[in-house]
Protein backbone atom coordinates (compact mmCIF):
# COMPACT_ATOMS: atom_id res chain seq x y z
CA UNK A 1 0.00 0.00 0.00
CA UNK A 2 1.08 3.54 -0.69
CA UNK A 3 -0.19 6.63 1.09
CA UNK A 4 -0.29 10.15 -0.32
CA UNK A 5 -0.25 13.06 2.13
CA UNK A 6 -1.46 16.42 0.83
CA UNK A 7 0.82 18.79 2.75
CA UNK A 8 -0.29 22.07 4.26
CA UNK A 9 2.48 24.61 3.72
CA UNK A 10 3.06 28.27 2.96
CA UNK A 11 5.29 27.53 -0.09
CA UNK A 12 8.42 28.17 1.98
CA UNK A 13 7.89 25.82 4.92
CA UNK A 14 5.73 22.92 6.02
CA UNK A 15 3.01 23.65 8.59
CA UNK A 16 3.42 21.57 11.77
CA UNK A 17 0.03 19.89 11.23
CA UNK A 18 1.53 18.18 8.18
CA UNK A 19 3.88 16.28 10.53
CA UNK A 20 0.89 15.02 12.53
CA UNK A 21 -0.86 13.97 9.31
CA UNK A 22 2.30 12.15 8.15
CA UNK A 23 2.26 10.31 11.47
CA UNK A 24 -1.22 8.92 10.72
CA UNK A 25 0.00 7.99 7.23
CA UNK A 26 2.94 6.05 8.67
CA UNK A 27 0.55 4.16 10.93
CA UNK A 28 -1.39 3.04 7.85
CA UNK A 29 1.67 1.98 5.88
CA UNK A 30 5.39 2.72 5.57
CA UNK A 31 5.26 3.96 1.96
CA UNK A 32 4.47 7.64 2.41
CA UNK A 33 4.58 10.20 -0.39
CA UNK A 34 4.05 13.89 0.34
CA UNK A 35 2.49 16.20 -2.24
CA UNK A 36 3.46 19.87 -2.23
CA UNK A 37 1.09 21.83 -4.46
CA UNK A 38 2.09 25.47 -4.51
CA UNK A 39 3.81 28.28 -6.33
CA UNK A 40 7.57 28.81 -5.95
CA UNK A 41 7.31 26.04 -3.40
CA UNK A 42 10.72 24.39 -3.84
CA UNK A 43 11.70 25.24 -0.27
CA UNK A 44 8.58 23.58 1.12
CA UNK A 45 9.31 20.48 -1.01
CA UNK A 46 12.87 20.35 0.33
CA UNK A 47 11.52 20.60 3.87
CA UNK A 48 9.03 17.80 3.17
CA UNK A 49 11.86 15.60 1.89
CA UNK A 50 13.47 15.75 5.34
CA UNK A 51 10.40 14.48 7.22
CA UNK A 52 11.24 11.20 8.94
CA UNK A 53 9.59 8.23 7.24
CA UNK A 54 8.69 9.97 3.97
CA UNK A 55 9.92 8.08 0.90
CA UNK A 56 9.02 10.50 -1.87
CA UNK A 57 7.97 14.11 -2.39
CA UNK A 58 5.96 15.28 -5.38
CA UNK A 59 6.27 18.98 -6.09
CA UNK A 60 3.71 20.65 -8.36
CA UNK A 61 4.89 24.24 -8.77
CA UNK A 62 2.23 26.18 -10.64
CA UNK A 63 0.51 29.57 -10.33
CA UNK A 64 -2.81 27.69 -10.16
CA UNK A 65 -1.80 26.45 -6.68
CA UNK A 66 -0.54 29.79 -5.37
CA UNK A 67 -3.50 30.19 -3.04
CA UNK A 68 -4.48 26.54 -2.71
CA UNK A 69 -7.79 27.06 -4.51
CA UNK A 70 -9.76 23.86 -3.92
CA UNK A 71 -10.99 23.69 -7.50
CA UNK A 72 -7.40 23.41 -8.78
CA UNK A 73 -5.69 21.40 -6.04
CA UNK A 74 -8.50 18.81 -5.78
CA UNK A 75 -8.15 18.09 -9.47
CA UNK A 76 -4.37 17.65 -9.21
CA UNK A 77 -4.79 15.18 -6.33
CA UNK A 78 -7.43 13.30 -8.32
CA UNK A 79 -5.07 12.80 -11.24
CA UNK A 80 -2.39 11.36 -8.92
CA UNK A 81 -4.76 9.19 -6.90
CA UNK A 82 -4.46 6.03 -9.02
CA UNK A 83 -1.07 5.24 -7.50
CA UNK A 84 -2.30 5.25 -3.90
CA UNK A 85 -4.51 3.25 -1.57
CA UNK A 86 -4.94 6.18 0.85
CA UNK A 87 -4.99 9.96 0.49
CA UNK A 88 -4.63 12.02 3.66
CA UNK A 89 -4.80 15.72 4.50
CA UNK A 90 -5.00 17.59 7.79
CA UNK A 91 -8.52 18.33 9.06
CA UNK A 92 -7.85 22.08 8.95
CA UNK A 93 -9.69 24.63 6.83
CA UNK A 94 -7.06 23.82 4.17
CA UNK A 95 -7.72 20.07 4.10
CA UNK A 96 -11.46 20.31 4.70
CA UNK A 97 -11.81 22.65 1.74
CA UNK A 98 -9.92 20.52 -0.76
CA UNK A 99 -10.17 16.84 0.09
CA UNK A 100 -13.96 16.21 -0.10
CA UNK A 101 -13.76 17.61 -3.61
CA UNK A 102 -11.09 15.05 -4.50
CA UNK A 103 -13.15 12.26 -2.93
CA UNK A 104 -16.19 13.16 -5.03
CA UNK A 105 -14.07 13.29 -8.20
CA UNK A 106 -12.91 9.76 -7.34
CA UNK A 107 -16.46 8.67 -6.46
CA UNK A 108 -15.42 7.58 -2.97
CA UNK A 109 -16.52 8.58 0.52
CA UNK A 110 -14.37 10.78 2.70
CA UNK A 111 -13.65 9.82 6.29
CA UNK A 112 -13.43 13.12 8.16
CA UNK A 113 -11.33 14.01 11.17
CA UNK A 114 -9.97 10.58 12.17
CA UNK A 115 -8.50 10.23 15.67
CA UNK A 116 -7.06 6.72 15.27
CA UNK A 117 -6.05 4.13 12.70
CA UNK A 118 -7.47 0.70 13.60
CA UNK A 119 -6.37 -1.01 10.39
CA UNK A 120 -5.88 -0.16 6.71
CA UNK A 121 -9.62 0.29 6.16
CA UNK A 122 -10.86 1.01 9.69
CA UNK A 123 -10.69 4.31 11.54
CA UNK A 124 -12.21 6.05 14.56
CA UNK A 125 -13.74 9.51 14.37
CA UNK A 126 -15.77 11.73 16.70
CA UNK A 127 -19.38 12.54 15.83
CA UNK A 128 -22.01 14.73 17.59
CA UNK A 129 -19.41 17.24 18.81
CA UNK A 130 -17.32 14.43 20.24
CA UNK A 131 -20.16 13.05 22.36
CA UNK A 132 -19.78 9.76 20.53
CA UNK A 133 -16.89 8.03 18.79
CA UNK A 134 -17.68 5.99 15.68
CA UNK A 135 -15.50 3.20 14.31
CA UNK A 136 -15.99 3.06 10.55
CA UNK A 137 -14.80 0.67 7.85
CA UNK A 138 -14.50 1.76 4.25
CA UNK A 139 -15.23 -0.46 1.27
CA UNK A 140 -13.90 2.09 -1.25
CA UNK A 141 -10.82 1.24 -3.35
CA UNK A 142 -9.14 4.51 -2.30
CA UNK A 143 -9.54 5.79 1.25
CA UNK A 144 -9.74 9.57 1.37
CA UNK A 145 -9.20 10.82 4.92
CA UNK A 146 -8.74 14.02 6.90
CA UNK A 147 -6.72 13.72 10.09
CA UNK A 148 -7.24 15.46 13.43
CA UNK A 149 -3.71 16.66 14.13
CA UNK A 150 -4.02 16.70 17.92
CA UNK A 151 -4.78 12.96 17.95
CA UNK A 152 -1.43 11.96 16.39
CA UNK A 153 2.08 12.69 17.66
CA UNK A 154 4.11 14.66 15.10
CA UNK A 155 6.81 12.76 13.23
CA UNK A 156 10.30 14.27 13.29
CA UNK A 157 10.72 17.13 10.82
CA UNK A 158 14.32 16.05 10.19
CA UNK A 159 15.98 12.74 9.55
CA UNK A 160 14.39 11.63 6.27
CA UNK A 161 16.03 11.82 2.89
CA UNK A 162 13.29 11.49 0.28
CA UNK A 163 13.81 12.39 -3.36
CA UNK A 164 11.84 15.34 -4.73
CA UNK A 165 10.11 14.67 -8.03
CA UNK A 166 8.86 17.70 -9.92
CA UNK A 167 5.48 17.05 -11.54
CA UNK A 168 3.33 18.97 -14.01
CA UNK A 169 0.40 21.00 -12.78
CA UNK A 170 -3.10 20.35 -14.05
CA UNK A 171 -3.92 24.00 -14.71
CA UNK A 172 -6.56 26.43 -13.55
CA UNK A 173 -10.23 25.43 -13.52
CA UNK A 174 -10.88 29.05 -14.47
CA UNK A 175 -14.04 29.71 -12.45
CA UNK A 176 -12.62 30.83 -9.12
CA UNK A 177 -9.96 33.32 -8.18
CA UNK A 178 -8.20 34.58 -5.09
CA UNK A 179 -8.87 38.19 -4.14
CA UNK A 180 -7.13 38.77 -0.83
CA UNK A 181 -6.52 37.87 2.78
CA UNK A 182 -7.19 39.46 6.11
CA UNK A 183 -4.88 37.44 8.29
CA UNK A 184 -4.48 37.88 12.02
CA UNK A 185 -0.85 38.52 12.70
CA UNK A 186 0.49 37.52 16.05
CA UNK A 187 3.81 36.71 17.64
CA UNK A 188 2.12 34.28 20.01
CA UNK A 189 2.31 30.52 19.48
CA UNK A 190 -0.10 28.86 17.04
CA UNK A 191 -3.38 27.69 18.63
CA UNK A 192 -3.15 24.20 17.18
CA UNK A 193 0.36 23.46 18.46
CA UNK A 194 0.74 25.63 21.60
CA UNK A 195 1.68 23.93 24.87
CA UNK A 196 -0.50 26.34 26.81
CA UNK A 197 -3.76 27.93 25.62
CA UNK A 198 -5.77 30.55 27.47
CA UNK A 199 -9.24 31.33 26.12
CA UNK A 200 -11.74 34.02 26.99
CA UNK A 201 -15.50 33.93 26.74
CA UNK A 202 -18.47 36.25 26.96
CA UNK A 203 -17.49 36.94 30.58
CA UNK A 204 -14.73 39.24 29.29
CA UNK A 205 -17.46 41.71 28.23
CA UNK A 206 -15.51 43.61 25.53
CA UNK A 207 -12.41 43.60 23.38
CA UNK A 208 -10.71 46.08 25.70
CA UNK A 209 -10.85 43.70 28.67
CA UNK A 210 -9.97 40.75 26.40
CA UNK A 211 -6.49 42.30 26.55
CA UNK A 212 -6.26 40.88 30.08
CA UNK A 213 -6.29 37.41 28.51
CA UNK A 214 -3.59 38.43 26.05
CA UNK A 215 -1.43 39.84 28.85
CA UNK A 216 -1.60 36.61 30.85
CA UNK A 217 -0.98 34.64 27.64
CA UNK A 218 2.25 36.54 27.10
CA UNK A 219 3.39 35.79 30.64
CA UNK A 220 2.74 32.08 30.04
CA UNK A 221 3.99 31.96 26.46
CA UNK A 222 0.50 30.76 25.62
CA UNK A 223 -1.70 30.91 22.54
CA UNK A 224 -4.99 32.81 22.83
CA UNK A 225 -8.37 31.26 22.08
CA UNK A 226 -12.01 32.26 22.49
CA UNK A 227 -15.52 30.90 22.75
CA UNK A 228 -18.02 31.45 19.97
CA UNK A 229 -19.80 34.05 22.09
CA UNK A 230 -16.57 36.05 22.42
CA UNK A 231 -16.03 35.91 18.65
CA UNK A 232 -19.63 36.76 17.80
CA UNK A 233 -19.47 39.71 20.22
CA UNK A 234 -16.44 40.96 18.30
CA UNK A 235 -13.86 40.68 21.10
CA UNK A 236 -11.52 38.79 18.75
CA UNK A 237 -11.58 37.53 15.15
CA UNK A 238 -13.14 34.27 13.95
CA UNK A 239 -9.95 32.24 13.77
CA UNK A 240 -9.66 32.34 17.57
CA UNK A 241 -12.81 30.22 18.04
CA UNK A 242 -12.15 26.94 19.80
CA UNK A 243 -14.75 24.17 19.59
CA UNK A 244 -16.83 21.79 17.49
CA UNK A 245 -17.01 24.18 14.58
CA UNK A 246 -13.80 26.11 15.24
CA UNK A 247 -10.31 24.96 16.19
CA UNK A 248 -9.54 21.74 18.05
CA UNK A 249 -6.77 22.10 20.65
CA UNK A 250 -5.01 19.64 22.95
CA UNK A 251 -2.39 21.59 24.92
CA UNK A 252 -0.76 20.51 28.17
CA UNK A 253 -2.66 23.32 29.86
CA UNK A 254 -5.96 24.90 28.79
CA UNK A 255 -7.31 27.82 30.80
CA UNK A 256 -10.95 28.80 30.20
CA UNK A 257 -11.81 32.25 31.54
CA UNK A 258 -15.41 33.49 31.62
CA UNK A 259 -16.54 30.53 29.49
CA UNK A 260 -19.61 28.54 30.57
CA UNK A 261 -18.58 25.23 28.97
CA UNK A 262 -21.21 24.52 26.30
CA UNK A 263 -20.96 21.10 24.57
CA UNK A 264 -19.75 22.82 21.41
CA UNK A 265 -16.88 24.49 23.24
CA UNK A 266 -15.91 21.36 25.20
CA UNK A 267 -15.69 19.44 21.90
CA UNK A 268 -12.60 21.48 21.07
CA UNK A 269 -10.72 21.13 24.38
CA UNK A 270 -11.48 17.65 25.75
CA UNK A 271 -8.08 16.21 24.89
CA UNK A 272 -6.16 18.89 26.79
CA UNK A 273 -3.99 17.35 29.54
CA UNK A 274 -4.97 19.83 32.25
CA UNK A 275 -8.03 22.09 32.13
CA UNK A 276 -8.39 25.12 34.39
CA UNK A 277 -11.71 26.98 34.65
CA UNK A 278 -12.09 30.47 36.03
CA UNK A 279 -15.73 31.44 36.34
CA UNK A 280 -17.78 33.34 38.90
CA UNK A 281 -20.71 30.93 38.59
CA UNK A 282 -19.99 27.75 40.55
CA UNK A 283 -22.75 25.98 38.60
CA UNK A 284 -21.06 26.57 35.23
CA UNK A 285 -20.73 23.24 33.33
CA UNK A 286 -17.06 23.95 32.60
CA UNK A 287 -16.29 22.92 36.20
CA UNK A 288 -17.47 19.37 35.41
CA UNK A 289 -14.49 18.87 33.12
CA UNK A 290 -11.92 21.15 34.79
CA UNK A 291 -9.04 19.64 36.75
CA UNK A 292 -8.71 22.88 38.69
CA UNK A 293 -11.61 25.24 39.13
CA UNK A 294 -11.50 28.73 40.59
CA UNK A 295 -14.85 30.29 41.42
CA UNK A 296 -14.07 33.99 41.26
CA UNK A 297 -14.43 37.23 39.34
CA UNK A 298 -12.08 37.15 36.36
CA UNK A 299 -11.52 40.90 36.63
CA UNK A 300 -9.80 40.25 39.95
CA UNK A 301 -8.14 36.96 39.05
CA UNK A 302 -6.43 37.94 35.79
CA UNK A 303 -4.60 41.02 37.17
CA UNK A 304 -3.52 38.97 40.18
CA UNK A 305 -2.22 36.19 37.92
CA UNK A 306 -0.32 38.82 35.94
CA UNK A 307 1.45 39.92 39.08
CA UNK A 308 2.24 36.45 40.38
CA UNK A 309 3.40 34.73 37.23
CA UNK B 1 -31.80 34.44 -9.77
CA UNK B 2 -32.74 31.14 -8.27
CA UNK B 3 -31.22 29.70 -5.09
CA UNK B 4 -31.26 26.09 -3.94
CA UNK B 5 -30.78 25.60 -0.18
CA UNK B 6 -30.04 22.21 1.35
CA UNK B 7 -31.45 21.64 4.82
CA UNK B 8 -30.82 18.67 7.07
CA UNK B 9 -32.88 17.52 10.05
CA UNK B 10 -30.60 16.78 12.98
CA UNK B 11 -30.76 16.29 16.74
CA UNK B 12 -31.16 19.76 18.24
CA UNK B 13 -27.83 21.35 19.20
CA UNK B 14 -28.89 21.74 22.83
CA UNK B 15 -29.57 18.02 23.37
CA UNK B 16 -26.97 16.04 25.31
CA UNK B 17 -26.56 13.11 22.93
CA UNK B 18 -26.45 9.59 24.39
CA UNK B 19 -24.94 6.51 22.85
CA UNK B 20 -27.25 3.47 22.60
CA UNK B 21 -26.50 0.60 24.93
CA UNK B 22 -25.90 -1.78 22.00
CA UNK B 23 -23.35 0.67 20.54
CA UNK B 24 -25.02 0.84 17.11
CA UNK B 25 -25.60 4.57 17.17
CA UNK B 26 -27.04 7.34 19.33
CA UNK B 27 -30.44 7.52 21.00
CA UNK B 28 -32.94 9.31 18.70
CA UNK B 29 -36.25 8.21 20.24
CA UNK B 30 -38.07 11.13 21.92
CA UNK B 31 -35.21 13.48 21.18
CA UNK B 32 -35.81 17.03 19.98
CA UNK B 33 -34.97 17.42 16.27
CA UNK B 34 -34.31 20.71 14.46
CA UNK B 35 -32.89 22.14 11.30
CA UNK B 36 -29.08 21.93 11.29
CA UNK B 37 -27.99 25.38 12.62
CA UNK B 38 -25.70 26.04 9.65
CA UNK B 39 -28.62 25.35 7.30
CA UNK B 40 -30.74 27.95 9.11
CA UNK B 41 -27.95 30.38 8.27
CA UNK B 42 -28.11 29.18 4.65
CA UNK B 43 -31.87 29.74 4.44
CA UNK B 44 -31.54 33.15 6.11
CA UNK B 45 -28.90 34.23 3.58
CA UNK B 46 -31.09 33.16 0.67
CA UNK B 47 -34.08 35.03 2.14
CA UNK B 48 -32.01 38.18 2.62
CA UNK B 49 -30.92 38.00 -1.03
CA UNK B 50 -34.57 37.63 -2.00
CA UNK B 51 -35.60 40.54 0.23
CA UNK B 52 -32.83 42.61 -1.38
CA UNK B 53 -34.27 41.89 -4.82
CA UNK B 54 -31.28 39.84 -5.99
CA UNK B 55 -33.13 36.53 -5.89
CA UNK B 56 -36.49 35.60 -7.31
CA UNK B 57 -37.01 32.08 -6.05
CA UNK B 58 -35.71 29.90 -3.21
CA UNK B 59 -36.10 26.12 -3.34
CA UNK B 60 -35.44 24.22 -0.09
CA UNK B 61 -34.30 20.60 -0.40
CA UNK B 62 -34.00 17.88 2.19
CA UNK B 63 -33.23 14.18 1.87
CA UNK B 64 -34.37 11.72 4.50
CA UNK B 65 -37.48 10.10 6.00
CA UNK B 66 -40.96 11.69 5.92
CA UNK B 67 -40.18 13.84 8.99
CA UNK B 68 -37.70 15.97 7.05
CA UNK B 69 -40.75 17.62 5.51
CA UNK B 70 -41.03 19.51 8.83
CA UNK B 71 -37.56 20.90 8.20
CA UNK B 72 -38.56 21.92 4.68
CA UNK B 73 -41.67 23.62 6.14
CA UNK B 74 -39.44 25.55 8.54
CA UNK B 75 -37.36 26.74 5.59
CA UNK B 76 -40.54 27.79 3.79
CA UNK B 77 -41.79 29.59 6.89
CA UNK B 78 -38.52 31.52 6.90
CA UNK B 79 -39.07 32.53 3.27
CA UNK B 80 -38.30 29.68 0.83
CA UNK B 81 -40.87 29.56 -1.99
CA UNK B 82 -41.14 25.83 -2.41
CA UNK B 83 -39.66 22.56 -1.25
CA UNK B 84 -38.33 19.29 -2.57
CA UNK B 85 -38.33 16.16 -0.44
CA UNK B 86 -36.10 13.29 -1.51
CA UNK B 87 -37.35 10.30 0.49
CA UNK B 88 -34.55 8.09 1.84
CA UNK B 89 -34.43 5.70 4.78
CA UNK B 90 -31.33 4.77 6.72
CA UNK B 91 -27.79 6.13 6.65
CA UNK B 92 -27.20 8.85 4.03
CA UNK B 93 -23.58 9.76 3.42
CA UNK B 94 -22.38 13.15 2.14
CA UNK B 95 -21.42 11.66 -1.24
CA UNK B 96 -24.97 10.37 -1.74
CA UNK B 97 -26.50 13.71 -0.71
CA UNK B 98 -24.10 15.54 -3.05
CA UNK B 99 -25.18 13.28 -5.92
CA UNK B 100 -28.86 13.95 -5.20
CA UNK B 101 -28.19 17.69 -5.09
CA UNK B 102 -26.19 17.50 -8.33
CA UNK B 103 -29.13 15.85 -10.06
CA UNK B 104 -31.43 18.53 -8.67
CA UNK B 105 -29.06 21.25 -9.90
CA UNK B 106 -29.37 19.77 -13.39
CA UNK B 107 -33.16 19.84 -13.08
CA UNK B 108 -33.58 23.26 -11.44
CA UNK B 109 -30.58 25.21 -12.83
CA UNK B 110 -30.02 27.40 -9.75
CA UNK B 111 -27.52 30.27 -9.87
CA UNK B 112 -26.43 29.58 -6.32
CA UNK B 113 -26.60 26.60 -3.98
CA UNK B 114 -26.31 27.57 -0.30
CA UNK B 115 -25.82 24.92 2.36
CA UNK B 116 -24.32 24.44 5.80
CA UNK B 117 -20.57 23.91 6.21
CA UNK B 118 -21.19 21.00 8.55
CA UNK B 119 -24.04 18.89 9.83
CA UNK B 120 -23.75 18.86 13.62
CA UNK B 121 -24.64 15.16 13.80
CA UNK B 122 -22.08 13.50 11.50
CA UNK B 123 -19.68 16.50 11.71
CA UNK B 124 -18.52 15.57 8.19
CA UNK B 125 -18.05 18.96 6.52
CA UNK B 126 -18.04 17.43 3.03
CA UNK B 127 -21.31 17.73 1.14
CA UNK B 128 -20.88 21.24 -0.35
CA UNK B 129 -17.35 20.55 -1.56
CA UNK B 130 -18.48 17.24 -3.08
CA UNK B 131 -21.37 18.95 -4.84
CA UNK B 132 -18.96 21.53 -6.28
CA UNK B 133 -16.82 18.73 -7.68
CA UNK B 134 -19.72 16.70 -9.12
CA UNK B 135 -21.33 19.76 -10.72
CA UNK B 136 -17.92 21.03 -11.88
CA UNK B 137 -18.66 24.40 -10.28
CA UNK B 138 -16.63 26.60 -7.89
CA UNK B 139 -17.11 26.50 -4.13
CA UNK B 140 -17.06 29.16 -1.42
CA UNK B 141 -16.79 27.20 1.80
CA UNK B 142 -17.07 28.53 5.39
CA UNK B 143 -18.59 31.79 4.13
CA UNK B 144 -18.92 34.76 6.46
CA UNK B 145 -19.93 37.25 3.76
CA UNK B 146 -21.40 37.09 0.24
CA UNK B 147 -21.52 39.88 -2.33
CA UNK B 148 -23.31 39.22 -5.63
CA UNK B 149 -22.53 41.18 -8.78
CA UNK B 150 -23.09 40.40 -12.45
CA UNK B 151 -22.53 36.71 -12.84
CA UNK B 152 -20.13 36.45 -9.91
CA UNK B 153 -20.14 36.14 -6.15
CA UNK B 154 -17.41 37.39 -3.85
CA UNK B 155 -17.08 35.26 -0.75
CA UNK B 156 -15.25 35.99 2.51
CA UNK B 157 -14.14 32.62 3.87
CA UNK B 158 -13.33 31.86 7.51
CA UNK B 159 -9.96 30.11 7.42
CA UNK B 160 -7.57 29.11 10.19
CA UNK B 161 -5.42 32.21 9.84
CA UNK B 162 -8.27 34.74 9.46
CA UNK B 163 -10.33 35.52 6.35
CA UNK B 164 -9.79 34.78 2.68
CA UNK B 165 -11.65 36.53 -0.11
CA UNK B 166 -12.37 34.69 -3.37
CA UNK B 167 -14.46 35.48 -6.45
CA UNK B 168 -16.50 32.70 -8.02
CA UNK B 169 -18.37 32.50 -11.31
CA UNK B 170 -22.04 31.59 -10.98
CA UNK B 171 -23.47 29.05 -10.56
CA UNK B 172 -21.49 28.41 -7.39
CA UNK B 173 -21.83 26.35 -4.23
CA UNK B 174 -21.62 28.21 -0.92
CA UNK B 175 -21.29 26.68 2.55
CA UNK B 176 -22.12 28.85 5.54
CA UNK B 177 -20.11 29.64 8.64
CA UNK B 178 -21.51 31.02 11.89
CA UNK B 179 -20.76 34.68 11.22
CA UNK B 180 -22.64 34.92 7.89
CA UNK B 181 -25.86 36.14 9.53
CA UNK B 182 -28.23 35.58 12.42
CA UNK B 183 -31.20 33.51 11.29
CA UNK B 184 -34.69 34.83 11.94
CA UNK B 185 -37.40 32.99 13.79
CA UNK B 186 -40.33 32.16 11.54
CA UNK B 187 -43.45 34.10 12.57
CA UNK B 188 -46.68 32.26 13.32
CA UNK B 189 -48.51 33.62 10.24
CA UNK B 190 -45.58 32.54 8.07
CA UNK B 191 -45.61 29.08 9.66
CA UNK B 192 -49.32 28.85 8.79
CA UNK B 193 -48.69 30.03 5.24
CA UNK B 194 -45.84 27.53 4.82
CA UNK B 195 -48.29 24.69 5.45
CA UNK B 196 -49.96 25.55 2.14
CA UNK B 197 -46.77 25.77 0.11
CA UNK B 198 -45.82 22.97 -2.25
CA UNK B 199 -43.42 20.18 -1.33
CA UNK B 200 -42.58 18.09 -4.35
CA UNK B 201 -41.57 14.46 -3.84
CA UNK B 202 -38.63 13.30 -5.97
CA UNK B 203 -37.11 9.89 -5.29
CA UNK B 204 -33.42 8.93 -5.66
CA UNK B 205 -34.58 6.60 -8.48
CA UNK B 206 -36.21 9.56 -10.29
CA UNK B 207 -32.84 11.28 -10.03
CA UNK B 208 -30.91 8.17 -11.04
CA UNK B 209 -28.82 8.20 -7.88
CA UNK B 210 -27.60 5.19 -5.90
CA UNK B 211 -27.49 6.22 -2.22
CA UNK B 212 -25.93 3.01 -0.86
CA UNK B 213 -23.43 3.88 1.92
CA UNK B 214 -19.73 3.29 1.32
CA UNK B 215 -18.82 3.18 4.98
CA UNK B 216 -19.88 0.61 7.51
CA UNK B 217 -20.30 1.84 11.06
CA UNK B 218 -18.84 -0.98 13.13
CA UNK B 219 -19.56 0.58 16.47
CA UNK B 220 -20.43 3.83 18.25
CA UNK B 221 -19.21 4.35 21.78
CA UNK B 222 -19.04 6.96 24.52
CA UNK B 223 -15.87 9.00 24.56
CA UNK B 224 -13.67 8.63 27.62
CA UNK B 225 -15.31 10.79 30.28
CA UNK B 226 -13.41 13.63 31.84
CA UNK B 227 -14.30 14.02 35.44
CA UNK B 228 -14.10 17.29 37.27
CA UNK B 229 -11.16 17.79 39.59
CA UNK B 230 -10.92 20.11 42.54
CA UNK B 231 -11.96 23.64 43.32
CA UNK B 232 -9.08 25.80 44.48
CA UNK B 233 -9.51 28.65 46.96
CA UNK B 234 -7.54 31.39 45.28
CA UNK B 235 -4.94 32.36 42.70
CA UNK B 236 -2.06 31.32 44.96
CA UNK B 237 -3.39 27.80 45.33
CA UNK B 238 -4.11 27.59 41.60
CA UNK B 239 -0.58 28.61 40.62
CA UNK B 240 0.90 26.31 43.24
CA UNK B 241 -1.08 23.34 41.87
CA UNK B 242 -0.13 24.15 38.28
CA UNK B 243 3.55 24.47 39.20
CA UNK B 244 4.01 21.66 41.68
CA UNK B 245 1.22 19.13 41.14
CA UNK B 246 0.38 19.27 37.42
CA UNK B 247 3.81 20.70 36.52
CA UNK B 248 2.43 22.48 33.47
CA UNK B 249 3.83 25.98 34.11
C1 LIG C 1 -23.98 25.06 15.44
C2 LIG C 1 -23.28 25.62 16.64
C3 LIG C 1 -21.90 25.56 16.68
C4 LIG C 1 -21.20 26.10 17.76
N1 LIG C 1 -19.84 26.01 17.76
C5 LIG C 1 -19.16 26.51 18.83
C6 LIG C 1 -17.73 26.41 18.90
O1 LIG C 1 -17.08 25.88 18.01
N2 LIG C 1 -17.11 26.94 19.98
C7 LIG C 1 -17.78 27.56 21.01
O2 LIG C 1 -17.15 28.05 21.96
N3 LIG C 1 -19.13 27.65 20.96
C8 LIG C 1 -19.83 27.15 19.90
N4 LIG C 1 -21.19 27.28 19.88
C9 LIG C 1 -21.85 28.13 20.90
C10 LIG C 1 -22.08 27.44 22.23
O3 LIG C 1 -23.29 26.73 22.18
C11 LIG C 1 -22.17 28.53 23.35
O4 LIG C 1 -23.19 29.43 23.05
C12 LIG C 1 -20.86 29.31 23.56
O5 LIG C 1 -19.77 28.43 23.68
C13 LIG C 1 -20.98 30.18 24.82
O6 LIG C 1 -19.84 31.00 24.97
P1 LIG C 1 -19.43 31.52 26.41
O7 LIG C 1 -19.19 30.37 27.32
O8 LIG C 1 -18.31 32.50 26.23
O9 LIG C 1 -20.70 32.40 26.86
P2 LIG C 1 -21.75 32.13 28.01
O10 LIG C 1 -22.38 30.80 27.88
O11 LIG C 1 -22.61 33.33 28.03
O12 LIG C 1 -20.86 32.08 29.33
C14 LIG C 1 -20.21 33.18 29.89
C15 LIG C 1 -19.65 32.72 31.22
O13 LIG C 1 -18.87 33.77 31.78
C16 LIG C 1 -19.07 33.77 33.20
N5 LIG C 1 -18.76 35.11 33.69
C17 LIG C 1 -19.41 36.28 33.41
N6 LIG C 1 -18.80 37.31 34.03
C18 LIG C 1 -17.75 36.80 34.71
C19 LIG C 1 -16.76 37.36 35.57
N7 LIG C 1 -16.72 38.67 35.80
N8 LIG C 1 -15.85 36.54 36.11
C20 LIG C 1 -15.88 35.20 35.89
N9 LIG C 1 -16.80 34.61 35.10
C21 LIG C 1 -17.72 35.41 34.51
C22 LIG C 1 -20.52 33.38 33.38
O14 LIG C 1 -20.74 32.82 34.67
C23 LIG C 1 -20.73 32.37 32.25
O15 LIG C 1 -20.51 31.05 32.71
C24 LIG C 1 -21.91 26.71 18.83
C25 LIG C 1 -23.30 26.75 18.79
C26 LIG C 1 -23.98 26.20 17.72
C27 LIG C 1 -25.46 26.25 17.72
N1 LIG D 1 -29.90 14.68 4.13
C1 LIG D 1 -29.63 15.94 3.75
N2 LIG D 1 -30.59 16.70 3.16
C2 LIG D 1 -30.32 17.96 2.78
N3 LIG D 1 -29.14 18.56 2.95
C3 LIG D 1 -28.16 17.87 3.53
C4 LIG D 1 -28.35 16.52 3.97
N4 LIG D 1 -27.18 16.10 4.51
C5 LIG D 1 -26.31 17.14 4.42
N5 LIG D 1 -26.89 18.20 3.83
C6 LIG D 1 -26.29 19.52 3.58
O1 LIG D 1 -24.88 19.40 3.61
C7 LIG D 1 -24.33 20.22 4.64
C8 LIG D 1 -23.05 19.62 5.19
O2 LIG D 1 -23.29 18.34 5.73
P1 LIG D 1 -22.10 17.32 6.09
O3 LIG D 1 -21.20 17.28 4.90
O4 LIG D 1 -22.78 16.03 6.38
O5 LIG D 1 -21.40 17.89 7.30
C9 LIG D 1 -25.47 20.39 5.62
O6 LIG D 1 -25.30 21.56 6.41
C10 LIG D 1 -26.67 20.50 4.67
O7 LIG D 1 -26.75 21.79 4.11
Amino acid sequence: MAVLVLAEHDHKAIRPVTLHTASAAIQIDGEVTVLIAGEHCGAAADAAAKIAGVVKVLCADDAAYGHHLAENVAWLVKTLAGDYSHILAPATTFGKNILPRTAALLDVAQISDIISVEGPDTFRRPIYAGNAIATVRSSDPIKVITVRGTAFEAVAAEGGGAAVEVIEGTGDAGYSSFVGWELSRSDRPELASARVVISGGRGLQNSESFKLIEAVADKLGAAVGASRAAVDSGFVSNDFQVGQTGRIVAPDLYIAVGISGAIQHLAGIKDSKVIVAINKDEEAPIFQVADYGLVADLFEVLPEMMKKL
Amino acid sequence: MKVLVAVKRVIDYSVKVRVKADQTGVETANVKMSMNPFDEIAVEEAVRLKDGGMVREIVAVSAGPAQVKDTIRTAMAMGANRGIHVPCEGELEPLAVAKLLKALMDKESPDLVIMGKQAIDDDCNQTGQMLGALANRPQGTFASNLTLSDGKVEVAREIDGGLEMVTLDLPAVITTDLRLNEPRYASLPNIMKAKKKLIELITPEDLGVDVTPRLEILNVEEPPVRTGGIIVADVDELLDKLRNEAKVI
